[in-house]
């Protein structure tokens, strides 16, 4: 019996990459390169488009893949940015790599960010460490449009100063009416910035009117529900809370498995969730 | 598609199947059907009623198969083997993309995917609703399989119904079975010894083009007794199903309890060897690998199955989610019954008892179900 009439999904072929060549390489940090990639394909160029939050599969043959959270402007048409730490066998094989060099790219895949639910708000952006990268189109986004939002926050923390990435971009955010707070764990003698954890920095925001206020925050798991736990504290509801998990994503399009947890396929249903569509879930240790 | 006027069930005789299995071949099918291979029954390729294990059963219970002499010549006289039709419609490994480098970089293809066109013999109504089940994970979501689609949509199904069961067996508490009432061409009942004049085949129409086929077949009219003789064939299966599980908020009862001790009990015997996804016929986890050719020129992306019990599976950013064998069969259990519901509409369970057989410690899902339902707090 065949199985036409049970047919309802996409007829595109979900493992279909497509070559991209590096166009520019930023070293952001140790370890931390920002990968300006373009299709070499025109017509696979004219065709993506992404939602700030959304990721791509990028693709080393012989080596392995990876889901990189997509770091640029959504409105940039030619080249896609992808902020990447060097730390598996695959990120390690794709720090290798030069300008003009080619690999392979699929997506855009996921959920995203709710911008559009951010019109008329005050917004707070909490990342920690490499939880910035995907929240960088959304920051790009808001302030592309800056008027249709009320007070922007960025709270930012990192391990050390020097790992504080998209360092250079601060003050052009300031500038363009991001209030922007960096925290590290650590500092050298002498450093004049906060120095602590993501959370406090929330805790001691001024002027919060919860009731206005959407959260939107990617980092450390652990992080993330201290700064779900801040966030309550200061009244805001569980509605206003938006976080971007992470798990080992595989297929990308929920017919792996890897990324369970619980009912929720990372990949398709996420990265972003709203908190009370996840939080039951994340309290459970090895789930 | 049901023809509008249903066909009235024909006779196929034993010494006739044959020309069924010539039938499909001339149609072009490549069938799979029932075979003894190392000590058990399996699904291979079948080209005569000769390869069929005729006169054998299998004698299951937790941890535990054997074949079994019948003391008749039955064909389909047994239940379920450690194969299921998913390792033919989602291969165990299948290339998925290609690479090749070029002077101008990696060129990203796909491969030239010539699927064979099959026709099972031999699908079990538990195995009818498992393949209902990976139809709803592999095309029916946002995104499709492209290996297993092109399979499926070709793939002619000829159900045989259970006439007998396995102590392992508990499909009437998943109501997928034991009767087979929708998802095949044709179906059959076998109908062998106790007063029957001429052993041989009730055969029923499931679709047009099983309705073709049945139109070439050298059946003759059902006669007197012969339909009584296969209701009573299938009743002896239902009547032999002892095992149940309870489904009842089954969904709530697990992801309720998901720090009950019985955890850590069922931890303390799983060996988390995997062998329960492997012989599930909807367990769908699969992981890719890289396969270069010797220069490392040509890359294909091989898609295997895997298994939530593997330790790496949940491997990310240089930690593992689930640690723990606890958290594995957790995943396992809690998913299969549980969050497969909301994620695709059903039960990942079809009650086929292949995962208790093949367990090397005979753990039984309906018994664990039963321990963290008859204590939850």
């Amino acid at each position: 019996m065949t199985a036409t009439a049970l047919l309802a999904g996409t007829a595109a072929n979900p493992w279909q990459s497509h070559t991209v060549a590096i166009r520019e390489l930023v070293s952001e940090a140790a370890g931390v390169n920002t990968y300006q990639l373009g299709f070499v394909d025109d017509a696979a160029a004219s065709a993506f488009r992404f939602h700030p939050g959304q990721f791509n599969m990028l693709y080393l043959p012989g080596v392995g893949e990876v889901p990189i959270g997509i770091s640029g402007s959504s409105a940039e048409e030619r080249t896609w940015w992808h902020t990447v730490r060097l730390a598996g066998n695959t990120t390690r094989a794709l720090g290798k790599l030069a300008r003009g060099d080619t690999l392979g790219l699929r997506g855009p895949f996921g959920s995203w960010w709710p911008l559009e639910a951010c019109e008329g708000r005050d917004v707070v952006l909490v990342a920690g460490g490499m939880g910035l990268p995907p929240l960088r189109p959304a920051i790009e986004n808001l302030l592309a449009q800056r008027e249709r939002y009320g007070k922007l926050t960025l709270i930012y923390g990192a391990r050390t100063p020097d790992t504080l990435i998209y360092a250079r971009e601060y003050r052009n955010w300031s500038w363009r009416g991001l209030d922007v707070q960096t925290t590290v764990d650590q500092a050298p003698l002498g450093y004049r910035g906060n120095v602590g954890v993501v959370p406090r920095l929330f805790d001691r925001l001024h002027s919060l009117v919860p009731e206005r206020t959407i959260v939107l925050t990617c980092g450390p798991e652990v992080m993330m529900r201290f700064t779900v736990r801040s966030a309550l504290a200061r009244g805001l509801s569980i509605e206003q809370l938006w976080v971007s998990l992470e798990r080992n994503m595989q297929c990308a399009v929920g017919l792996c498995g890897h990324c369970q947890l619980g009912p929720e396929f990372i990949c398709k249903d996420g990265p972003v969730f709203r908190y009370d569509r996840v939080e039951r879930w994340m309290g459970v240790e090895a789930f | 598609m049901m023809p509008s006027t249903p066909t009235p069930s024909r006779f196929l005789p034993t010494s006739e199947l044959q020309a069924l299995i010539n039938v499909l071949a001339g149609r072009g099918y490549e069938l799979i059907g029932p075979t003894i291979e190392q000590e058990a029954i399996v699904y291979g390729p079948i080209a005569s009623i000769d390869d069929l294990p005729r006169g054998w059963t299998d004698v299951q219970e937790p941890g535990k198969y054997r074949l079994a002499r019948r003391d008749d010549d039955a064909l389909f006289g047994y239940v379920v083997g450690p194969f299921s039709w998913k390792r033919f419609l989602f291969p165990p490994s299948a290339t998925v993309a290609t690479a090749d480098r070029t002077a101008d970089g990696w060129r990203m293809g796909s491969p030239a995917d010539k699927p064979p066109k099959y026709a099972f013999l031999g699908v079990r109504a538990c195995e009818l609703a498992a393949l209902a089940v990976q139809d709803r994970v592999f095309l029916n979501g946002p995104f499709v399989d492209p290996i297993y689609r092109a399979r499926r949509e070709q793939a002619l199904i000829v159900a045989v119904n259970c006439t007998q069961a396995a102590p392992t067996c508990f499909c009437t508490s998943m109501g997928t079975g034991p009767r087979c009432t929708a998802g095949f061409d044709l179906a059959l009942t076998e109908i062998v010894g106790g007063g029957i004049a001429e052993s041989g085949f009730i055969v029923e129409v499931g679709s047009e083009t099983g309705s073709a086929i049945l139109g070439e077949l050298p059946t003759r009219e059902v006669v007197d007794g012969e339909l009584s003789a296969a209701d009573a064939a299938r009743q002896r299966a239902v009547d032999q199903i002892q095992r149940r599980m309870e489904t009842d908020d089954l969904h709530d009862v697990l992801l309720n309890n998901l720090e009950h001790p019985r955890w850590n009990q069922v931890a303390e015997r799983c060996l988390s060897c995997s062998n329960c996804t492997m012989v599930c016929p909807t367990c769908f986890c699969s992981s890719v690998k890289e396969v270069s050719d010797l220069d490392g020129d040509h890359v294909e992306r091989r898609r295997e199955w895997e298994s939530c019990f593997n330790i790496d599976f949940s491997y990310m950013n240089g930690g593992i989610v689930r640690n723990q064998i606890r958290s594995r069969y957790r995943q396992w259990l809690t998913h299969k019954l549980a969050s497969w519901v909301d994620q695709f509409g059903t039960s990942g369970c079809v009650g086929c008892g292949r995962c208790i057989t093949w367990c090397p410690v005979g753990i039984d899902l309906t018994e664990e179900v039963a321990a963290i339902r008859s204590t939850e707090p």
